[in-house]
């Protein structure tokens, strides 16, 4: 019987069917809606940069092995199958790449009203960006 | 200083990095910002600049380009005792590339002082997205070892350890941030990290 899973990743919450926790897959339908990637002879794909998999490792009867794509995309993946939980971070090689190109990263987050605000609204202007906490 | 360099094409952003916008409320509605602030319950900010603690600053010039990487600097000298920073050096020079009396940093020296994360800080981070989750759902217990697995896999990342202080019930004004705080000096991992750069 197949089980609902929690994935968390880039800042979402999504659910996956898994046949086993201890193993999750991912339908190849979901990797491109919800990963935005796509499996293809050459390897993993988006639009016409393609990644190079071991597909015998990545394909099974269940679906794409969620760690063997991970690994592919080197991105962590960690899971809690007690809460049939599972969060893919971000890859380093990915943040690093960004940060060095030093284009700012863009985000868009909420204020205490709940109104969203985007670092490149503020284009045009120097801004100074403080990260802060009360802890 | 946002009132003073806001005819100046400059704004200010910040970004409370907590547990929800109910800790962050009490500063904002007593600063009364004018300039957006921002409530990061997700760490998203963290995870995108590679922030490991706070307060951090960066600068980002008219063009959305990176002009001044992370650096720790407070709006005040209130913690310079403990922190050995001192915020005015930094708001002047603030201040003089603002008014375009100064560059900011070269883009090979914003390079240089990058500390661009790896791995470990990465997976640290995806852990602690784990524990987070599990920690709202209100399984606080089965949260606490991705807490600390997080924590053995970037034990320098201050924004994981100290930010799930309250959330695990530890005090991050107490004797466990007194320990972290320790723990950094042994292991010459300071806890604030600012630039190095000439006066």
């Amino acid at each position: 019987m197949p089980v609902t899973m929690t994935l968390l990743h880039d800042g979402r919450v999504d659910e996956i069917s898994v046949a086993d926790l201890a193993r999750p897959t991912i339908s190849p339908d979901q990797l491109e809606s919800l990963l935005g990637w796509e499996l293809k002879p050459e390897g993993l794909c988006q639009g016409y940069m393609c990644i190079p998999v071991d597909q015998d490792d990545l394909v099974g009867e269940d679906g794409l092995d969620l760690r063997v794509l991970a690994d592919a995309l080197q991105r962590p993946f960690v899971t809690d199958e007690k809460h049939a939980v599972a969060s893919l971070g971000a890859s380093h090689h990915d943040r690093g790449e960004a940060l060095a190109s030093l284009d700012a990263p863009d985000f868009t987050l909420p204020d205490l009203g709940g109104n969203l605000h985007s670092l490149s609204d503020e284009r045009g202007k120097k801004v100074l960006l403080v990260a802060y906490a009360s802890w | 200083m946002y009132e003073e360099l806001a005819d100046e094409g400059f704004t200010v952003i910040t970004v409370g990095i907590e547990r929800s916008p109910d800790d962050a409320r009490p500063w904002i509605e007593k600063a009364r910002p004018q300039h957006p602030s921002l409530i990061d319950i997700e760490h998203l900010v963290p995870d995108l600049y590679g922030m490991i603690n706070v307060p951090t600053v960066v600068w980002i010039d008219e063009e959305g380009r990176i002009a001044r990487p992370n650096d720790a600097s407070f709006a005040s000298n209130r913690f310079k005792l403990l922190t050995g920073l001192d915020s005015k050096r930094h708001l002047r020079r603030l201040r003089a590339w603002v008014r375009g009396e100064a560059p900011a940093l070269t883009p090979s020296e914003v390079r240089k002082h990058q500390d661009l994360p790896t791995a470990a800080d990465q997976e640290a981070r995806a852990e602690f997205t784990l524990a987070w989750w599990l920690s709202r759902e209100g399984h606080d217990e089965d949260a606490e070892p991705h807490y600390v697995r997080a924590g053995e896999l970037a034990p320098h990342d201050i924004t994981i350890r100290r930010g799930s202080m309250r959330t695990r019930g530890l005090n991050p004004m107490g004797l466990a941030f007194l320990k972290l705080a320790i723990r950094s000096v042994l292991t010459r991992n300071p806890l604030y990290r600012p630039l190095k750069d000439s006066p």
